[in-house]
């Protein structure tokens, strides 16, 4: 069994959402910010039209703010009822992943991230971490 | 198999449409018993159902068709006369006619609804007939032969006037049928959704063109920038005309209402006329459906507690038969729907009483409120003016629903009430959901929308006004729009942002929600634009300060302010109830000695405690009245008597205005009015500049703003208007007086 992955990263780690999960990657754009909404959510953006939400992964997965002056890219999600834009670092290539390499997230692993990570595929010299996108986008 | 569900399909929804017709022709019917032409309508209905049923083999429904097709031949050759009998009879097979259409519809059979029972009813009004004539019972197939048959074929063709045109039975030739059924021939059906998508979808291409306009505006390409605006004002165009065929006239509710009043009104033993104004008046499909069951509820209340029994009517003067009036017009950019009855109207005295008794307002919250305020109490949860519970309304949840439904989608709902004439509620709905007229603020540097039908006014005030007029009532702040305490509400603090605007100019919109006002201090006004409404997803409408979200001409996402909401955060928690306490500050935190000044004429001013000053109110002179020595005027339904504060202090103040300004106290339900010339101004008497130089009716003097100010002994003024008024409080000396 292999899948296929879109990967894009936070800080210095590699995390992947099933290819067919995403619907496009963008720059980043103007956001609307929502008072008194929780800090995950980023904002409002205009896609085309359509009024998109955009969650911060660095905050969802709780890593620390992007640095000053550094623009996220945005990855655009089908979630069941309705496109959520994701805001990452980079964006990096659709890798083939064997399901032999993929392993249950370490049991020593605390925090959000547990709970939002299917688990992670061996890559030569580097792991990708799998992101549960339903999870990750139910802030 | 697919080809036949369709037929079915069509069939279904042509007999709903038949039906409701039928309905409303029956009730006609009733009225004018010898109308063929209404005669012919309804046969022409019913022959039309029972061919199709036959065809598509639903027996029962065939039955029942074909007995009311019996009874309904006999009245139109005149071998039978219409009586409420023979009505309730008809309607009772519309009734059956639709259950088993609905059964039809649910579950592709007739399934078990029960035929017998009122086939043997119309058969039993027939049978009643006979005995009289010995004319042809059910004995062949088809007793009806002058009709011509024109079996299946009404079941394939889309227009329900094609198809009954062929069957029209009557030969009548001035009459035209088809033309009361509008125009059908020349309309097809479209999916609903099929039109959302479409609107979505151009609401999307006015955007779009909005944006290039934009950007080519920006370079100097003449040939680009015209085509562009060529471009938006055809996608205006086609926005304006897709949002059209998404609306219906509002007919579509109404024709049901005849029915419900009639039965309702045999209910109820009222005599009900009902009038239809403005049927062609047309809204938004989606908000049609939305106002179907609050619309209902007003009739059915009209009917029930508004109109008045046959002989309480005759009593009263007025016409045994009530009239409930239906009313719709376009006003605005909104649609007004009316429902007005001529009954006994509504006593605001019952109601105050009720919402006391209730727990729902406090006596001195009622008592500041004026009487239209008093009647939309109606609309607050767990209201029920109803003495008895009756199965048709009064249940004490109801209104307050139909509040809620109103407002759920923009619109707002208010009721007026003369007592002894008669009862108005009045709606006000969107003409569409998706585009709601709005106005643009800033705030912190993000724009929000508020919808139109919130906002009252504007009032902008700059540095020194703002520093003035904003006033503060134990913490919260206030302004005073024409005489009136106004919550003012900072957007800021509620959104937690910080504003921008550091120049002390102030602009508040005056808002409306759940039937209170409140201001809302914002950072800048923008515009009013028309603005196309996006949902948000649930979670942040959790949040509960947005109804939904908009893309502005410029691209940018802005949130739509959900004004009932911001009421509700805002308002029930300090805010409202420090505004409520307003008449009694003082008392409250002691140190706080906040005095009204007015001037009572000869450039005299005297201070009255803040605490002693429920309301500021304009009353006419003409309706001063006098009861021995004393003024008095009639004030919600109570005597209230007058003091003219120059008269009292010595002063010879202007006395021949056409309009008096009072200083309105209330305490335990007495109330005194002191008339002044002017109010000047709400201040801070600090003790420290008092002085005991005084004279009749006065505590003293001070000096406030390099003015000498007489200090009012409001207990001795009350007093002077009402000398029985502390009698009530003596063992209570629980606030006020405790100040004076």
């Amino acid at each position: 069994m292999s899948a296929q992955l879109a990967t894009f990263t936070l800080g210095d780690r590699l995390y992947g959402v099933g290819v067919e999960r995403v619907q496009e990657v963008l720059r980043a754009q103007a956001r609307t910010r929502i008072p008194l909404a929780p800090p995950a959510i980023a904002g409002l953006v205009n896609l085309r039209g359509q009024v998109l939400t955009a969650i911060d992964l660095r905050e969802r997965l709780g890593l620390p703010p992007r640095p000053e002056g550094e623009e996220p890219m945005v990855v655009v999600i089908r979630v069941a009822s309705e496109p959520v834009s994701l805001l990452v670092d980079t964006i990096g290539a659709v890798i083939d992943v064997d399901s032999e390499t993929f392993e249950q997230p370490p049991d020593t692993l605390a925090g959000p991230s547990r709970e939002l990570l299917l688990g992670a595929y061996k890559l030569p010299g580097r792991l990708l971490l799998a992101l549960d996108v339903d999870r990750a986008v139910a802030v | 198999m697919e080809e036949t569900d369709e037929i079915v399909q069509e069939f279904l929804v042509e007999s709903h449409e038949n039906l409701d017709q039928l309905d409303r022709d029956l009730v006609q019917l009733e009225r004018e018993p010898g109308s063929r032409e209404l005669l012919a309508s309804v046969f022409r209905t019913i022959h039309t159902i029972k061919g199709t049923s036959g065809f598509l083999a639903f027996h029962r429904l065939e039955s029942v068709a074909h007995v009311g097709e019996n009874l309904l031949a006999r009245l139109r050759d005149g071998r039978l006369v219409m009586t409420p009998a023979t009505t309730d009879a008809l309607l009772a097979m519309v009734d059956t006619v639709r259950e088993l259409l609905t059964s039809i519809e649910a579950h592709g059979i007739e399934g078990s609804v029960a035929v017998d029972a009122v086939v043997a009813r119309i058969q039993r009004v027939l049978d009643g007939d006979a005995l009289v004539t010995e004319a042809v019972l059910e004995a062949p197939p088809e007793p009806c032969v002058e009709v011509p048959v024109v079996e299946p074929e009404p079941a394939l063709v889309p227009a329900p006037v094609a198809a009954a045109a062929p069957a029209r039975p009557v030969a009548d030739a001035d009459e035209s049928p088809a033309a009361r059924r509008g125009a059908a021939d020349a309309s097809i059906r479209v999916d609903v959704e099929l039109l959302d998508v479409l609107m979505r979808q151009v609401g999307e291409l006015v955007l779009t063109g909005n944006q290039i306009v934009r950007q080519a505006s920006l370079g100097n390409d003449l040939e680009l920038t015209r085509a562009s605006q060529r471009l938006n004002l055809i996608a205006s165009e086609l926005q304006e005309g897709v949002m059209k065929t998404r609306l219906q006239s509002i007919d579509h509710l109404w024709s049901k209402l005849p029915r419900v009043v009639r039965d309702l009104g045999a209910q109820c033993g009222r005599r009900v006329r009902l009038e239809m104004v403005g049927r062609e008046t047309e809204l938004d499909r989606t908000l049609l459906e939305a106002v179907k069951d609050p619309l209902t509820h007003l009739v059915r209340n009209a009917v029930d507690h508004g109109l008045e029994a046959p002989e309480e009517r005759i009593a009263a003067g007025k016409s045994p038969e009530g009239l409930l009036t239906l009313k719709a017009y376009h006003e605005g950019g909104q649609v007004v729907i009316e429902v007005t009855d001529d009954g006994a109207g509504i006593d605001p005295g019952r109601i105050a009483a009720k919402a006391l008794e209730k727990g729902l307002r406090r006596a001195d919250q009622l008592a500041q409120m004026g009487t239209a305020e008093i009647l939309q109490l109606v609309f607050a949860p767990g209201f029920s003016t109803a003495a008895a519970v009756t199965n048709v309304s009064g249940r004490g949840v109801g209104m307050d629903v139909v509040k809620t439904n109103i407002e759920s989608i923009g619109g707002t709902i208010e009721v007026e009430s003369v007592l002894g004439t008669g009862t108005t509620c009045r709606l006000r709905i969107p003409l569409t959901l998706a585009i709601v007229a709005s106005l643009t603020i800033e705030c912190a540097g993000d724009r929000y929308a508020i919808p139109q039908v919130n906002l009252l006014e504007l009032v902008a005030l700059d540095t020194d006004k703002a520093a003035t007029l904003i006033e503060d009532v134990g913490g919260a702040q206030v302004y005073r729009l024409r005489g009136q305490l106004l919550p003012l509400v900072r957007l800021t603090d509620v959104l937690g942002v910080a504003s921008d605007r550091h120049d002390g100019h102030l602009v508040i919109a005056v808002l409306q929600a759940e039937g209170r006002r409140f201001g809302l201090l914002v950072d800048r006004v923008l515009n009013t634009e028309e603005i196309v409404v996006k949902p948000l997803s649930t979670r942040l409408k959790a949040i509960g300060a947005y109804s939904g979200a908009t893309i502005l001409g410029n691209g940018q996402v802005a949130l739509i302010l959900d004004v009932q909401a911001l009421a509700r955060r805002a308002l029930r928690s300090e805010v409202a109830e420090r505004a409520a306490e307003v008449e009694r500050p003082a008392a409250r935190t002691g140190e706080q000695h906040r005095v009204l000044l007015a001037g009572i004429g000869e450039g005299r001013r005297v201070a009255v405690p803040l605490s002693m000053v429920t309301r500021l109110e304009q009353i006419p002179a003409s309706r001063v009245e006098r009861v021995g020595a004393r003024e008095v005027v009639q004030y919600r339904g109570a005597i209230l008597p007058l003091l003219r504060l120059n008269q009292h202090l010595g002063a010879y103040g202007a006395t021949d205005r056409e309009q008096l300004l009072v200083v309105v106290y209330t305490s335990q339900g007495r109330s005194v009015a002191m008339v002044v010339d002017e109010v000047v101004d709400i201040v801070e008497a600090s003790s420290a500049s008092r002085s005991d130089i005084d004279d009749h009716g006065l505590l003293g003097s001070a000096v406030i703003r390099d003015r000498i100010i007489e200090l009012l002994d409001v207990r001795a003024a009350i007093l002077a208007a009402d000398p029985l008024f502390f009698s009530r409080e003596l063992d209570g000396r629980t606030h006020s007086e405790a100040l004076v």
